[in-house]
């Protein structure tokens, strides 16, 4: 932590504003790769929804609404106090800023521990594709493959997740250490970025895969 | 002149700047960076390269005698794996690119040097993978990787050399986010997008593809992956899979690594071939635009590797009306090149006679891929030599082409020597007639209907083999010329000065080999680039 409070400028940059906004334009570029790198999946998820309907839609009614919609809306609070967590950086409040990055990672936690324990229900359940799989429907294979990219779509995400809680813990210690001011707290901006990304991705795998089999959902 | 290259002499420059091999392990410099890049695509090259000659070797005679057919599916999966991965994706960006992307803009380094280092070490652990995956005994599926085969059939390192290929895509991905975000906020003052170098343009067009297409075929082959490690059903069509999915998404992202290869050949001859006809690239704007649009229409071209795969005919008519397209932008390049080359004052010393052989060499192939954009003919020719001949054209004839142009052309600024003209010019003759006895038959052998991928073959086509096979030998012996002398110059070179071609670049600015920071004092730009008008005046004024 020998990085002192001023903000430092690398050798490659002539200005700080230079600086700032390559470093932002970087993590556009990066969030613009990670769209591409998850809409090959949404792509396969479309092909088999359009060829497996019924299935498909069989397999949402299996989902637990209830753990998806407390998820998200855990993670869109989490959106909200990263987003007030940007803010007390460009400030300059140094505490708020621990606090929220702090609230950030705590709902970052409960997310990945409800998705864990519906991992763990869908595997007393049978759901998890492969030999052991069964699943009360005509056509077992084609519920498969619903629950085949579920698992892939929602693992890469927690994986995405799991990255989020180590960048915004590297953040609260270089916070403590005196690392950013209102002049100098890009990282901050860009971690957000990053965790405003993943909480987008999750929006959209929960409307995939939860919201489609509502309608026959056995409440 | 004099005084300033006697001063260059004693200088500290980027290669006397520490010493010993951390010091180069550790680098974040753009320039050592490259070198570390050149010498690992140049080991890649050459063991692709041996695989190559393996199998032309196998080829010398009708019947299999050197290996058995499980074998030479082996040879061909590892030659096509290191050459598109290892060395044709990364070769000219990761070196050239590297090295004179920040030097032609002014900068003193690119955006993220830190990145820059980490994605070498990424590549070589992709590199890694990949060849402990060849030692433990290869893979034979052929560089497409297609499922069924790859997840269900195949009992070899499938999973382990697709893993080196996804961890490779990696460093791919942050070359690419580097080179945008530098472009786009490094430039020096002055240096606005339209007096940017081609050399630019289109390295950006082709950090553009690299950012957007590789994550694609990172997560295919994730899927890949996962069928086949957990035996569940993704692209299998006996689990409710489908196998097409797989062809589209591998397409969408292999044909846009066409361009990614191709492109910055062309950024290279776009610089050659000015300062060697000392005249301004000729049409600039659309010579810009047309690497714009290379990088566009470039992505909605794929299914022309599906014309038989089951596309409904209508498809089938889009991509085939979208390939002809595609191939607009880059026959308006190869007019202006030939258009700069009218009445100029041509000089044929090695990097120009490089770019000659890339404009012959890259027309044949990019004619014979509109052959190949016809559904008919397609159809006719679809897995036989003929297409292997049409993209090795392209590949060979025009990137490596390129790369070694642009190797010669920049190396005096690299290593600060020049290397041995006379030697250097017959290499790239041998390159320019062993190539073409290598390849040329081989669009005969396709379009008589020898297909791909086979050890053996009817004997009538033994005589078109053999003369392959002759001209593989003498590209071979082509290719490895340059690699002596070039080694032999970076030591005893004469000594090359700061322009010895008398380019117009800022990276001819400054000393040869350059400092630390590449420019002593931070350049201003002022005038179009390629402006030899002005360099004429300037040194007829003294």
């Amino acid at each position: 932590m020998a990085e002192p409070l001023a903000l430092i400028l690398r050798e490659q940059f002539h200005a700080p504003e230079q600086q700032r906004e390559t470093a932002t334009l970087g993590m556009w570029i990066f969030i613009s790769t990670e769209i591409m790198l998850f809409g090959g999946l949404f792509l396969a998820f479309s092909v088999y929804r359009m060829y497996y309907p019924q299935a498909f839609i069989a397999g949402s009614a299996d989902m637990n609404i209830a753990l998806g919609a407390t998820n998200t809306a855990v993670l869109i609070c989490s959106s909200f106090t990263m987003a007030l967590g940007v803010h007390s950086a460009e400030v300059g409040g140094r505490k708020l800023l621990n606090l929220f990055l702090a609230l950030t990672m705590i709902l970052g936690a409960v997310f990945l521990g409800i998705k864990f324990t519906e991992y763990y229900l869908h595997y007393l359940d049978h759901r998890v594709p492969g030999p052991g799989f069964l699943f009360p429907s005509a056509d077992p294979p084609k519920a498969e493959m619903f629950f085949l990219l579920y698992f892939i779509m929602t693992g890469l995400h927690a994986l995405h997740m799991f990255v989020g809680e180590g960048i915004l813990f590297s953040m609260i210690l270089r916070n403590r250490a005196g690392s950013f001011s209102a002049e100098y707290h890009t990282p901050v901006v860009l971690a957000g970025l990053y965790w405003h990304f993943v909480d987008v991705i999750w929006v959209f795998l929960f409307a995939i895969f939860y919201i489609e089999g509502l309608h026959l959902h056995k409440w | 002149m004099t005084p300033v290259a006697e001063a260059v002499t004693v200088e500290r420059n980027y290669l006397n700047q520490g010493e010993g091999i951390l010091s180069w392990l550790f680098t974040l410099d753009h320039k050592r960076i490259a070198i570390l890049y050149l010498v690992s695509v140049t080991m890649f090259f050459f063991l692709g390269g041996l695989f190559a000659l393996l199998m032309r070797l196998e080829l010398l005679t009708p019947r299999a005698w050197l290996f058995n057919p499980g074998d030479y599916n082996k040879m061909f999966s590892m030659h096509g794996i290191i050459m598109v991965w290892f060395f044709l994706i990364p070769s000219i960006p990761t070196t050239l690119g590297n090295f004179f992307i920040p030097m032609m803009i002014g900068a003193k380094d690119l955006a993220f040097p830190k990145l820059n280092l980490l994605s070498w070490y990424i590549f070589m652990f992709g590199g890694a993978v990949t060849v402990f995956a060849l030692v433990r005994g290869g893979v034979d599926t052929g560089w497409t990787f297609y499922t069924p085969l790859s997840t269900t059939y195949l009992n070899t390192y499938v999973t382990a050399t697709a893993t080196g290929v996804f961890i490779a895509g990696f460093s791919s991905i942050l070359t690419g986010l580097n080179f945008i975000a530098t472009i786009h906020r490094m430039r020096a003052p002055g240096m606005t997008w339209f007096r940017l170098p081609m050399f630019i343009w289109t390295h950006y067009a082709t950090s553009l593809v690299l950012v957007l297409a590789t994550p694609v075929l990172a997560v295919t082959l994730l899927m890949m992956g996962v069928e086949r490690i957990f035996h569940v059903g993704i692209f299998d069509p006996a689990l409710g899979g489908d196998p097409v999915l797989f062809q589209h998404m591998f397409w969408f992202y292999s044909h846009p690594a066409v361009y990614i290869m191709v492109l910055p050949g062309m950024a290279v001859i776009s610089e050659i071939i000015p300062t060697f006809s000392r005249k301004p690239l000729f049409g600039y704007d659309f010579v810009a635009y047309a690497s714009m649009a290379i990088a566009v229409i470039g992505f909605l071209v794929w299914g022309h590797h599906m014309f038989v795969a089951g596309l409904s005919i209508y498809s089938a008519m889009a991509f085939s009306f979208l390939s002809y397209l595609v191939a607009v932008p880059s026959a308006i390049k190869v007019f202006n090149w030939s258009a700069t080359l009218y009445k100029g004052s041509i000089s044929w010393d090695t990097p120009m006679l490089y770019a000659i052989g890339f404009l012959g060499l890259f027309t044949i192939g990019g004619m014979t891929g509109l052959f190949l954009a016809a559904l008919g003919i397609d159809v006719h020719v679809t897995d036989t030599y003929f297409v292997i001949a049409h993209f090795h054209y392209i590949m060979v004839g025009g990137t490596v082409m390129a790369f070694l142009g642009g190797i010669h052309y920049f190396w005096p600024k690299i290593t600060g020597r020049l290397y041995p003209e006379g030697l250097a010019r017959l290499s790239a003759l041998i390159v320019f007639v062993g190539f073409n006895l290598t390849f040329f038959p081989q669009f005969v052998l396709g379009y008589l209907g020898m297909p791909r991928r086979y050890a053996a073959y009817p004997t009538e086509f033994q005589m078109l083999n053999v003369l392959s096979t002759a001209g593989a030998s003498i590209l071979g012996v082509g290719y490895i010329f340059p690699l002596c002398y070039l080694l032999w110059s970076w030591k005893y070179g004469k000594k090359a000065g700061p322009n010895p071609w008398r380019g117009t670049g800022l990276e001819w600015t400054t000393a040869s080999p350059p400092p630390r920071d590449n420019f002593e004092v931070s350049p201003i730009v002022e005038g179009p680039p390629y402006d030899f008008g002005r360099m004429r005046e300037e040194l007829h004024l003294g």
